[in-house]
């Protein structure tokens, strides 16, 4: 079965800016933007995300949640989101271009 | 959009001084979509506006806004502390309108919720279907004795970037080796809380570098203060002869100041500094008072799922107008809060119900060149209120290693790039 979300992020895709924000972003997804560009044009020491395999940045962000990896601001920020809640962020950033 | 384009000629020649009552309701009817004004061109105006637009671009979009160039405040410490250039903190709104945003460089004077109209500096009206208002925050000029907008030519308060900034910086410049700086900070809640404390720092980078005979005292109208411990490790660590701290309960509440004398008084003592630096308690910008969504403490109550006011209906409030639970008046929440409401709006006009949001707030502030520290949370709507999810909230790690401290400044860098690209780029 096709979902809503995923027809909404093909009609997304095709316009000009990248699509970035076009899709019914999953909560919390559009405050990450502003750190993590949807624009591959900024120049940022930030992780780029987008177009990131999915399953990677739901392991990193498991890996800041538990302590097992130390970051800056992340240690923080994974805490705050449940695993359903960060793999649709991961899926939704994984699918932007 | 030959609408659009009709309607930003209508602007034109309001702007130009001819008298237009109202706009021609045939323009209007060429905009299939429901019409978005936004009154404000700043973190959360800009974004809300731009990202509206993404996400429906059949929805017409009017951005309010009185200057052409935009200046913006983080980072503006730095500027005030000769570190950093004032042209990078500024910028244009041309690629906002190449999205197909109506610009529209006036004032906006009047709000009638009741017939949905936006009344501009020129006289010319703008109907609404839904209306964003992010005007920011004004200062109230009342609130400390002797401290008038005049005063401010003496005595900058520089909280909001432009002129102000660089006045603050041409004191500190001219000030002789061993004069006195004070900082005063307003009680909560204002714009950018951990703002006073960073930017005594870089002044006292500042200082040490240039004029180390030199002092800076902060006298505060509270006891305690965003990364307080962050702050005063640091201090402690770079700038133990330079920043004394006053708090509340220590006689730090400012109850007078004098620009012709440059006298700045407290319960307690009176103090004669060189370069008086007075950041007065704040309130949301004046067109929200206008418009009948700012209640008693001068801020703007909304519901945390759409930014609708509580007072108005089709107002939105975002930014630091807005009263949003335990989110902080800063850049990064006031552009989270945006995008949310912009979410909200596109699925309002469609008729769908918005879903239930989540937003970050991260506050990078700098406290010496390559010494960066943070504060970030995740929020959600809980009871009417946003709240912070619990284990999200906390700042830097107080026994972090200097390797931390300097890729946190890199890392605020990269946030500033990121976000104004997202505003203006």
């Amino acid at each position: 079965m096709i979902s809503k979300r995923t027809a909404v992020w093909l009609v997304g895709l095709w316009l000009p800016f990248g699509g970035a924000m076009a899709a019914d972003a999953p909560p919390g997804a559009s405050s990450c933007s502003g750190c993590h560009p949807l624009s591959q044009s900024v120049d940022t020491p930030v992780a780029r995300l987008i177009g990131r395999n999915p399953a990677d940045i739901v392991t990193a962000m498991q890996a800041f949640r538990s302590g097992q990896r130390s970051g800056t601001i992340m240690d923080r920020i994974a805490k705050g989101f449940t695993d359903d809640e960060t793999k649709a962020i991961a899926d939704w950033y994984g699918a932007q271009k | 959009m030959t609408g659009s384009m009709n309607r930003r000629d209508v602007l034109k020649t309001a702007a130009a001084g001819t008298a237009v009552s109202l706009l021609p309701m045939p323009a209007l009817a060429q905009n299939s979509g429901a019409r978005v004004v936004v009154v404000g061109g700043g973190f959360s105006g800009a974004t809300c506006a731009r990202m509206l637009k993404r996400l429906d671009p059949r929805i017409s979009v009017t951005l309010v806004e009185a200057n052409q160039t935009f200046t913006a405040c983080p980072f503006s410490n730095e500027v005030v502390a000769g570190l950093r250039d004032i042209k990078e903190q500024q910028f244009d709104y041309k690629k906002v309108a190449d999205d197909k945003i109506t610009m529209a460089f006036e004032p906006a004077t009047a709000v009638d919720p009741q017939s949905r109209m936006v009344t501009l500096g020129s006289g010319a009206r703008l109907p609404y279907d839904r209306l964003v208002l992010a005007p920011g925050v004004d200062l109230r000029w009342d609130s400390v004795p002797g401290y008038t907008e005049a005063a401010a030519e003496r005595m900058p308060h520089a909280w909001k970037a432009g002129e102000q900034t660089l006045l603050l910086r041409r004191q500190l410049e001219a000030m002789p080796d061993g004069g006195l700086v004070i900082i005063t900070a307003p009680a909560n809640p204002y714009r950018c809380p951990p703002g006073p404390y960073e930017r005594a720092s870089l002044i006292a980078y500042y200082l040490k570098t240039k004029k180390p005979k030199s002092k800076l005292i902060i006298l505060d109208a509270k006891d305690a203060f965003s990364k307080q411990r962050l702050f005063q490790n640091a201090w402690k660590e770079l700038y133990p002869d330079i920043i004394e701290w006053v708090s509340l309960s220590s006689g730090g509440k400012v109850s007078a100041v004098d620009a012709a004398t440059m006298t700045v008084e407290t319960d307690f003592t009176k103090h004669k500094p060189a370069v008086a630096n007075i950041v007065p308690p704040q309130k949301a910008g004046r067109i929200a008072e206008l418009a009948g969504v700012a209640d008693r403490t001068g801020w703007c109550p909304i519901d945390p799922v759409t930014f609708e006011s509580t007072l108005q209906p089709n107002i939105h409030v975002v930014g630091d107008a807005c009263i949003a639970g335990a989110m902080p008046k800063s850049g990064f929440a006031a552009n989270a809060q945006a995008k949310v409401c912009a979410a909200a709006l596109a699925r309002l006009v469609g008729g769908q119900k918005p879903d239930d949001p989540r937003l970050i707030n991260t506050c990078y502030s700098v406290i010496a060149p390559g010494y960066g520290i943070t504060v970030a949370a995740v929020y959600r709507p809980t009871n009417g209120q946003l709240v912070e999810v619990q284990g999200s909230a906390g700042t830097s790690a107080v026994d972090a290693p200097k390797a931390m401290r300097e890729q946190e400044a890199k890392l605020a860098d990269g946030w500033f790039k990121t976000i104004t690209g997202e505003m203006f780029g």
